[in-house]
């Protein structure tokens, strides 16, 4: 491994740790104004997260340790998801441990601790948060593996950067398999990070939420952890649909310096348009009761095998 | 001549150890103290020696036997080879932790007195080490029969309980009927040569119809034993019925015995296996992986949670024999090794996993005196070591990385998604789509888990006698903490597992994954496939950067930790009950998948005075297929009540006359 490729995978950590708050910041002011609001600033979620980290904790007399340990899994899975993703160059060191598979799996890793620690309290909200969460991830994990799988099929690889890799290698096609897929992972996308249609980020109240109804016991730097990670989460989705759908203008393999500093602004244009879109997306929808979240949630799982099955009718 | 000149010979020494530990029980059997801290420790001493000699120089060729035993003109053959010796060590290994749990676990006045007891579980250990070394077929249904029996007597260990006897009635009917197929399998094998040993089997040459016959029955009669749709009624059964200790062996190392069955007829009897042979466990296996994981995502009673949860296990390993049959019946014997490979390390995986989690169970039906979920929770706070003990295993069932649970799945899906190049049409668009299924299973048993886990142990005690849970002691603890190494180690070292493996898998269809080209961390079984998996690796990343986390919160953030009363968006009557129940907790998969269920609801009416709300789920099989087939059998054995005079007599002619009949046949 290159010297290059250990900067890589460095910079891209410190590009998702850094960024994915003002990418947060950046959906919710476009979608402010697109609902013709003043949006807020930018830096919100990051003087929110500064804010927490500054106060005094304060944690419910019955929590198992558990409870404490959650906040820290939860943020080292996403941040060892981040590591996998190519958001900025192919040729990470880390891609041979961890497959897309396994990168599923990290995502797993946070979604279960998360569930296991709303539950520990034993408050009626933590334990439907929980149930709700798991919901929706049960339908939303297949899909994004299946969306995976599709891409994996066509590149002969399950490594994400090496499908990506191979994806960009090729001509510009529409491959009308990856077309299904975008729309599954576009619903997936949306469920698992808590946006309309299935969950409102913007609000609090109870019956109609599932993550926020899972933090709702955890106060200042466990807080932050978690806000935080679930930043990271929108993040990495967004690297993942980038890495699957537009893989162009990421560095490939161990080339030279500047192939990545060219893919720095590229990212910052992705992760803008993608902004405005998912925006889009949440303003022209309106919330689901939550029982129509498994039916918005079993099209997405089906769209994915359906993309499967498109790819191995066409071969494309 | 040492031990390790044969390996075989000490195997069966071994075996004739555990009768002996058992037998010794006798003499004291209401002796908890012999029993519980003499024998049990001893039998799982020979479980790890059973584990260690099957180890020892996998890759020497097979050894065979005579053995002075059995009929006259009729001596039982024994052998050792790769595939009995992956499937001996599954045994020793995993025995050995829950022996050490049994150790401290059973004790006097709950059913059967404690050295009947020792008696029959270490006669159900040694037989099923017999089947694994049986070779031929006369010693294979003697082994198997005997182990069914045992298992029985230990099912119904309480059998003061009407509840408990009708559960070990069905499960001695089911593994009866399956053993029967597994017999008339067997006659097929024969191929008209009348030698009933496994070589005379191997020569024997069966035209495809006979061979497809084999299969098939023996197919039905194994997947009897392991609890494939629509077979699987006694495992929810029957678990709950028995003792923790039991119910680990039969879910962890039993149900595997019946995947050893599989394999040895298809691959090793048969030889050469049709590939559409394999369309057929692949098709149950998908169904049954479904099926049992939206079971357990309803049950309210864990260890009925748990047995459903390995009827999807079995599944999964059913899916992966049926893949490996297609690839090897099409000529990809390095796919076929692949997925051979991941059906045998999920059956290691889900011995350990699953023994882990019924004793977990164990622990707490013993420090609460309760099955139900519903009247459980909060238990990590009494009870930390079963709790985070526990938590390992339901984390690694849940198929996390960097544990054992996910290495398996990882191969099942790495092979699964080769099967597109299976030439042959239709077929090899069909196959791909398992994936969905087999990911579709696995994201649920997390769902399930985090059922179980987070009510059983986590929130609130639902009970106030729960305050009065005691942890588990000394020899338990040594159980638990066995089965959870277990765990971590074969989810840290797959290189290590599959290289032993291997010899199995070159054994039955000829070639072995690669692991020998790469350094020992890294997992990539496929040589010129980009796929590869690090668990060492995983592991030091995600732990690397929460101890970073941690460490740097710790340093810059140094406010202290306050405790207050829960918040819960400021109710203050905070009350146990309104946690959410199992059935709250399941409520998601009935309304999604509710057309698998027959479901009895009783809704409450806004007027009533005392409203109720009652729901039962029930099992579509059972309604369908077994009550209309147990009254067909209940009508005929009616109208053959008159053969029955209850004289000795009268049945003595009965057998003459068969006799007579027999002979005329034969001649």
């Amino acid at each position: 491994m290159s010297a290059t490729a250990w900067l890589t995978q460095f910079l891209e950590v410190l590009a998702a740790l850094a960024l994915a708050p003002l990418f947060l910041g950046w959906v919710n002011a476009c979608r402010a104004w697109l609902q013709n609001r003043r949006a807020p600033s930018l830096l919100l979620p990051y003087h929110g997260i500064r804010k927490l980290f500054h106060k005094d904790a304060v944690i419910a007399t019955n929590a198992s340790p558990l409870f404490r340990l959650a906040p820290y899994v939860v943020f080292g899975a996403m941040v060892a998801a981040a590591a996998v993703i190519p958001s900025m160059g192919t040729g990470l060191p880390f891609r041979t441990a961890a497959d897309a598979i396994a990168l599923v799996g990290m995502l797993a890793i946070a979604r279960v601790f998360m569930s296991l620690a709303a539950m520990d309290i034993g408050t009626a909200f933590g334990s439907l948060g929980a149930r709700r969460e798991m919901m929706v991830g049960f339908l939303a994990e297949p899909a994004l593996l299946m969306v995976i799988f599709v891409a994996s099929l066509i590149s002969a690889t399950t490594a994400l950067p090496l499908i990506s890799e191979r994806l960009a290698a090729q001509a510009l096609v529409l491959y009308p398999s990856l077309a299904f897929t975008a729309v599954a992972f576009t619903m997936v996308l949306l469920a698992e990070n808590a946006r309309l249609p299935v969950d409102n980020p913007a609000t609090h109240l109870e019956l109609t939420m599932i993550h926020e109804a899972m933090l709702l016991e955890y106060s200042a730097r466990h807080l932050a952890l978690m806000e935080w990670a679930a930043a990271l989460k929108l993040f990495n989705y967004a690297c993942i649909g980038f890495a699957l759908f537009v893989p162009w203008g990421v560095s490939i393999g161990d080339t030279a310096v500047s192939a990545l500093a060219l893919s720095i602004p590229a990212l910052a244009l992705k992760l803008a348009v993608a902004g405005v879109w998912l925006a889009a997306i949440e303003t022209v929808s309106a919330k689901l009761r939550v029982f129509r979240a498994p039916e918005f949630m079993a099209t997405a799982f089906m769209f994915a095998v359906l993309g499967l099955l498109v790819h191995l009718l066409l071969g494309a | 001549m040492s031990p390790m000149d044969s390996p075989l010979a000490a195997c069966l020494a071994l075996l004739a150890g555990w009768a002996m530990i058992g037998a010794a029980g006798l003499l004291r059997p209401s002796s908890v103290a012999l029993v519980g801290r003499l024998l049990f420790p001893l039998g799982a001493l020979t479980g790890v020696a059973l584990a260690f000699v099957a180890a020892w120089q996998f890759d020497s060729p097979a050894e065979r036997m005579q053995l002075m035993l059995g009929l006259p003109d009729l001596p039982m053959h024994v052998r050792l080879d790769p595939l009995s010796r992956v499937f001996l060590i599954l045994l020793g290994s995993c025995s050995a932790g829950v022996s050490l749990f049994a150790a401290g676990y059973f004790r006097k006045g709950e059913g059967t007195a404690p050295g009947l007891m020792g008696l029959q579980y270490h006669l159900f250990l040694a037989s099923m080490g017999f089947v694994l070394l049986a070779d031929d077929a006369y010693a294979f249904m003697v082994a198997w029969e005997t182990m069914a029996l045992a298992s029985y007597f230990l099912v119904t260990a309480q059998h003061g309980i009407p509840e408990i006897r009708s559960a070990g009635f069905l499960y001695l009917l089911m593994a009866h009927v399956g053993a029967i197929a597994i017999l008339l399998s067997f006659g097929i094998l024969q191929g008209g040569t009348w030698q009933f040993t496994f070589d005379a089997m191997r020569a024997a040459e069966l035209s495809p119809a006979w061979a497809s016959a084999a299969f098939l029955l023996a197919l039905f009669g194994f997947g009897a034993k392991a609890g494939i749709v629509p077979l699987h009624v006694w495992l929810p059964e029957a678990h709950p019925a028995a003792p923790s200790p039991v119910s680990a062996l039969m879910s962890g190392v039993m149900l595997k015995t019946a995947i050893y069955g599989v394999l040895r007829v298809t691959f090793d009897l048969l030889g050469n296996p049709q590939w559409w042979w394999g369309l057929v466990p692949l098709a149950l296996g998908l169904a049954t992986a479904l099926f049992g994981v939206v079971f357990a995502a309803v049950q309210t009673d864990m260890k009925r949670l748990l047995a459903y949860s390995s009827v999807e296990n079995i599944g999964v390993l059913f899916t992966g024999v049926g893949l490996a049959i297609v690839f090897h019946g099409v000529g990809m014997h390095v796919l076929s090794a692949l997925a051979l490979v991941a059906v045998l390390y999920h059956s290691l995986n889900h011995a350990f996993m699953k023994s882990l989690l019924f004793l977990g169970t164990g622990a707490v039906l013993h420090a609460t005196g309760e099955r139900n979920l519903g009247r459980l929770g909060g238990l990590i706070h009494r009870m930390p070591w079963a709790g985070w003990l526990t938590l390992v295993g339901v984390l690694a069932i849940a198929g996390l990385p960097p544990l054992n649970g996910f290495v398996s799945e990882w191969l099942l899906l790495q092979a699964l998604l080769f099967s597109h190049e299976v030439p042959r049409p239709f077929v090899n668009m069909l196959l791909p789509l398992g994936t969905a299924i087999i990911a579709l299973a696995a994201a649920l048993a997390a769902y399930v888990m985090v059922k179980f886990f987070g009510i059983v142990f986590l929130g609130q005690p639902r009970e106030a006698t729960l305050s009065r849970a005691h942890d588990v002691d000394g020899l338990e603890k040594a159980g638990l903490v066995w089965l959870a190494v277990g765990c971590v180690a074969l989810g840290l070292l797959p290189n290590h597992v599959i290289g032993a493996l291997g010899h199995a898998t070159v054994q039955l269809v000829g070639a072995a994954p690669d692991t020998a080209n790469h350094p020992w961390w890294l997992l990539a079984p496929l040589p010129g496939r980009a796929a590869s998996y690090s668990p060492t690796i995983l592991l030091a990343v995600i732990v690397g950067v929460v101890t970073a986390t941690f460490l740097v919160v710790r340093a810059v953030y140094r406010r202290p930790v306050r405790r207050a009363p829960p918040w819960d968006c400021g109710f203050a009557r905070l009350d146990p009950r309104m946690q959410d129940t199992a059935e709250g907790f399941g409520q998601p998969i009935r309304h999604i998948f509710g057309g698998f269920f027959a479901m009895e609801r009783e809704l409450p009416s806004p007027l009533d005075a005392a409203p109720r709300y009652r729901v039962i789920v029930g099992d579509r099989i059972w309604r369908a297929l077994y009550l209309p087939l147990g009254g067909m059998v209940q009508r005929a054995a009616d109208a053959l009540a008159w053969m029955q005079q209850g004289r000795i007599s009268a049945y003595l002619t009965y057998s003459f006359i068969t006799l007579v009949v027999l002979l005329a046949v034969m001649l």
